[in-house]
């Protein structure tokens, strides 16, 4: 295993609604967290780079501002944009930064407030985080767009959407444990039952998916601090090293995907990268982030990682093998749809949950000694992919 | 015209594909073909994603396909509140592009099938909007 560049530092905020603070603050939480975890000052980090997706602050270029209240100027800093990928983008643009020799320690830090903006307002622009002069004009959403490949998905592989629920129900069971999570409730079947009045999860949103179905907004910020070889050594006991990363981006427009039925070609693409450049397999996987935006993006992402055949993902939630205690624990810290999806935020954040693991430290949502972890963050409707593969 | 008066509501003030809304006026729902290497998109392009050329020309969608997929959206974003429910589909022509667009509101929902025989027209709204949708074949 190449060991050029680690992570030696990772943070994250609470993920809540309705944040008493000022973005710049938010960050700030995060990245003092991760800081400490480091054992570095300000002084020590070459380069800064900060990650959101765009339109829901007030503040434009939000790199600077950020920078200042952190205490990381007169540093270069940047802003990475890939809308829910943004700070897997970022991992990416800082590693290479400190690949090239240009940094020594770079800090990445994701971020959103997603409730300066009403949930319609939100809904509005996350649509026009797909195509909007072809598709918006006919109503479209986030939640729409991955129903379109649930659609497709049920009819060729026999997904039910009682199979959907399962992966609810599971994201639930581990956001019940973390305390950082959104949302900390359980989630029964019974929730999702039409003819329980009760029922929280089962109102329609967009065919076939409901609202059990979908990720919950929050407010939220993450940091993960890279370095190189020598200051990884130097201020980290448990440095945990990027064996891979694979990046991928699709065409916008639906008339452009290749096969609803098998899921986001991006997925696909960004595994096949990040296995190659880590010199590993999907066997070699021991504790996984992806992401679960929707119930049926997680069953989509078993496959594109190579945890289960294509058209065989609903086999490993109904076999639990994603729980904690199975083949391929997936998304043990509640994933988006629990812990909550600040979208800046929540690529730090999946990375922080598998450092966390790999070091031994995830506390109650400890998985069984794992070397090796794997963050799945993909940005729009599949329009970006990223995996990233850590090791010890 | 402009492309303003595209779909439900438009995004987009100005496009070089903008004579697509004309062609929707005339009963036409047209993609592109690059004249140099023949590369066909829909939606349309002004510009040769393959060979950099900007000579296209017009040519009709087929006009018969299958539903690839579809969604019946119970709620709507912000400027689209008065339309729920409507069903959103891609419609795959056996080759080249597919086409997203509704469905025809006088589909009944639960005779929406993937795999279902489907074809394109356009489509005015009473506020003059134009669009095009996908019905039954």
């Amino acid at each position: 295993m190449a060991k050029d560049v680690a992570v030696i530092g990772v943070g994250q905020t609470y993920f809540v609604r309705g944040y008493e603070g000022s973005i710049r603050e938010l960050a700030f939480e995060a990245f003092r967290e991760a800081a400490q975890d480091a054992g570095v000052a300000q002084k020590d980090v070459g380069a800064s780079i900060f990650c959101s997706a765009p339109e829901y602050d007030k503040q434009r270029s939000p790199a600077g501002v950020l920078a200042e209240y952190l205490g990381l100027i007169p540093q270069p800093t940047f802003y990475i944009e890939t809308v829910c990928s943004s700070s897997s983008s970022g991992v990416k643009v800082a590693y290479s930064m400190i690949k090239a020799g240009l940094h020594d320690v770079v800090a990445v830090v994701g971020f959103q407030k997603m409730s300066e903006i009403t949930s319609a307002e939100s809904q509005e622009r996350m649509g026009r985080g797909a195509d909007i002069q072809w598709e918006a004009p006919f109503g479209t959403m986030m939640p729409a767009y991955y129903a379109l490949y649930a659609q497709a998905y049920m009819a060729k592989n026999g997904l039910t959407p009682d199979d959907l629920m399962k992966v609810r129900v599971k994201a639930a069971t581990y956001g019940q444990i973390n305390e950082r999570a959104v949302y900390r409730k359980g989630v029964k079947p019974e929730d999702f039952d039409p003819n329980n009045p009760e029922a929280k999860m089962a109102g329609p949103v967009a065919s076939p998916l409901r609202v059990g179905d979908c990720c919950a907004n929050a407010d939220g910020a993450s940091c993960v601090i890279l370095a190189n070889a020598e200051k990884a050594k130097a201020f980290s006991k448990k440095p945990i090293w990027i064996m891979g990363i694979g990046a991928a981006s699709e065409a916008v427009n639906m008339s452009a995907r290749p096969d609803f039925a098998k899921g986001l070609s991006v997925g696909y693409a960004a595994a096949a990268e990040a296995y190659k450049m880590a010199g590993v397999t999907a066997k070699d996987i021991k504790v996984a982030e992806v992401h679960d935006c929707f119930t049926i993006a997680e069953i989509m992402a078993y496959e594109g990682l190579g945890f289960a055949k294509p058209g065989d993902g609903k086999a490993l939630i109904q076999a639990k093998e994603t729980y904690k205690e199975g083949r391929i624990p997936v998304n043990v810290d509640g994933g988006l749809l629990s812990k909550g999806h600040p979208i800046g935020a929540t690529g730090g954040s999946q990375i922080r949950t598998i450092v966390l693991q790999l070091r031994g430290e995830a506390g109650p949502m400890q998985v069984k000694d794992p070397d090796i972890g794997l963050v799945h963050n993909v940005g729009g409707v599949g329009l970006y992919g990223n995996v990233t593969i850590f090791g010890r | 015209m402009g492309f303003e008066k595209f779909g439900r509501r438009s995004f987009t003030a100005m496009t070089k594909t903008a004579k697509f809304v004309d062609l929707l006026a005339e009963g036409k729902v047209d993609g592109t073909v690059c004249k140099k290497c023949g590369a066909k998109f829909f939606p349309p392009r002004a510009d040769c994603a393959s060979c950099f050329s900007k000579d296209m020309d017009w040519y009709d969608v087929p006009k018969k396909g299958v539903l690839e997929t579809f969604t019946t959206a119970q709620y709507a974003p912000f400027g689209f509140e008065a339309d729920p429910p409507y069903t959103m589909g891609v419609v795959n022509f056996g080759e080249g592009p597919k086409l997203f667009a509704r469905l025809a509101k006088d589909i009944k929902i639960e005779d929406i099938k993937v795999g279902m025989e489907v074809t394109v027209r356009p489509l005015k709204y009473e506020d003059g909007q134009l669009s095009f949708e996908i019905i039954k074949a």
